[in-house]
């Protein structure tokens, strides 16, 4: 089955992931900007990793038949230093005509302090300026529900916000409804240990429904295994769901949601 | 989203998983109470929290998974502080 992952930091992956992930079927995917692991010392060492992101990584993709589309900001656990975080979104908009920009991500919180909520306003104010789709991490463990709700509680204070044109990622059971109750996009992320596993993201599906939701595998320079969608996929085969089904959730509901950036063209496969 | 297994299905399926789980749970909390120092560990947030989801997994609720993941979040206090004023 052809699928796609919204979510995964290839520039930490390997060609042999690359290879990997277009045999087991993904023809798509999409990079958010997130920490490289250590902190970036200036506004240069970002100018260069969103080149990478828009130039580099796309033709590597491609190489394997991949299509290949990005997401750029500061992330939030950067965001603590303001300076830094208010160079790099007047940077962005050099980035925004780049054919495989998708819009502004992930932007979100990390520990809910002050700064990142700072940081993530003057994000969402970038897209709201340059029509962006927005892209949103949410915490991990214990400050995953707080968080969520901080970032929804900002989402909803501003009018202009359209739910439709939001995805809100790392969702779990029990912050699945607080993004899905007022209409905005949710992700569900595979890890081996931390966040979801394929068989308690099909409950979750179950319990919500297959509108509006997908799953990635976030597959970074951390634990993580970039094929988990493929596992989602088993999973689902497993309890006797259709293949149209299980290709709503790995293959139509991404391309819905990007198909409302104005830069988004995608080759279908078939 | 209605599941299309049977109860009976699912069982079969994840029975020996779910009793491979329960039993690391078991022989964790054994461990922790052979070992030196348990006295003072029972009085740590963590332990406790955890002594609370097995109340949670013996209730009837249908979403215990939710339950337990809020039982190990920090609180939201809806009058926090929002950034500053908008231009
Ligand atoms: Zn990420």
């Amino acid at each position: 089955m052809y699928y796609i992952d919204p979510h995964i930091h290839m520039v930490s992956r390997t060609t042999d992931d690359y290879e990997r992930m277009a045999r087991m079927g993904c023809v798509a995917m999409s990079e958010p900007a997130f920490w490289a692991g250590f902190d970036r010392g200036s506004v240069e060492s970002f100018r260069d990793y969103f080149r990478q992101l828009t130039e580099f990584e796309p033709k590597r993709a491609a190489a394997v038949g991949i299509q290949h589309f990005t997401w750029l900001c500061i992330n939030a656990k950067e965001a603590e230093n303001v300076s830094l975080s208010r160079e790099v979104i007047a940077m962005i908009p050099e980035f925004l005509d780049k054919p495989n920009v998708l819009g502004i991500g992930e932007i979100g919180l990390n520990k809910n302090t002050k700064n990142e909520a700072q940081i993530f306003w003057e994000h969402m104010e970038l897209a709201l300026k340059t029509d962006e789709l927005i892209l949103i991490h949410t915490p991990h463990l214990a400050d995953k529900y707080k968080g969520t709700r901080m970032i929804v509680d900002m989402l909803l204070d501003d009018p202009r916000i359209k739910p439709e044109r939001v995805l809100i990622d790392h969702v779990e059971e029990h912050t699945v409804k607080v993004a899905r109750d007022h209409g905005f996009w949710c992700a569900m992320t595979l890890y081996p240990v931390t966040k979801c596993t394929p068989s308690r993201a099909v409950d979750i599906i179950e319990m919500v429904g297959d509108d509006k939701i997908m799953v990635n595998s976030a597959g970074d320079w951390g634990p993580s295994n970039p094929t988990a969608v493929p596992d989602l996929v088993q999973e689902m085969r497993r309890r006797g769901y259709s293949e149209a089904k299980i290709k709503k959730v790995v293959y139509d509901n991404p391309l819905e949601f990007f198909r409302q950036s104005k830069r988004f063209k995608f080759k279908d496969p078939a | 989203m209605p599941a299309i297994q049977t109860a009976q299905q699912i069982l079969d399926q994840v029975f020996l998983d779910m009793r491979a789980k329960l039993l690391e749970v078991a022989a964790s909390l054994d461990r922790l109470d052979r070992a030196p120092g348990a006295e003072a560990v029972a009085n740590d947030q963590r332990r406790q929290r955890i002594q609370k989801t097995l109340e949670i997994l013996a209730s009837q609720s249908g979403n215990r998974a939710e339950q337990l993941q809020l039982l190990f979040s920090d609180t939201y206090d809806e009058k926090w502080q929002r950034p500053g004023v908008r231009a």
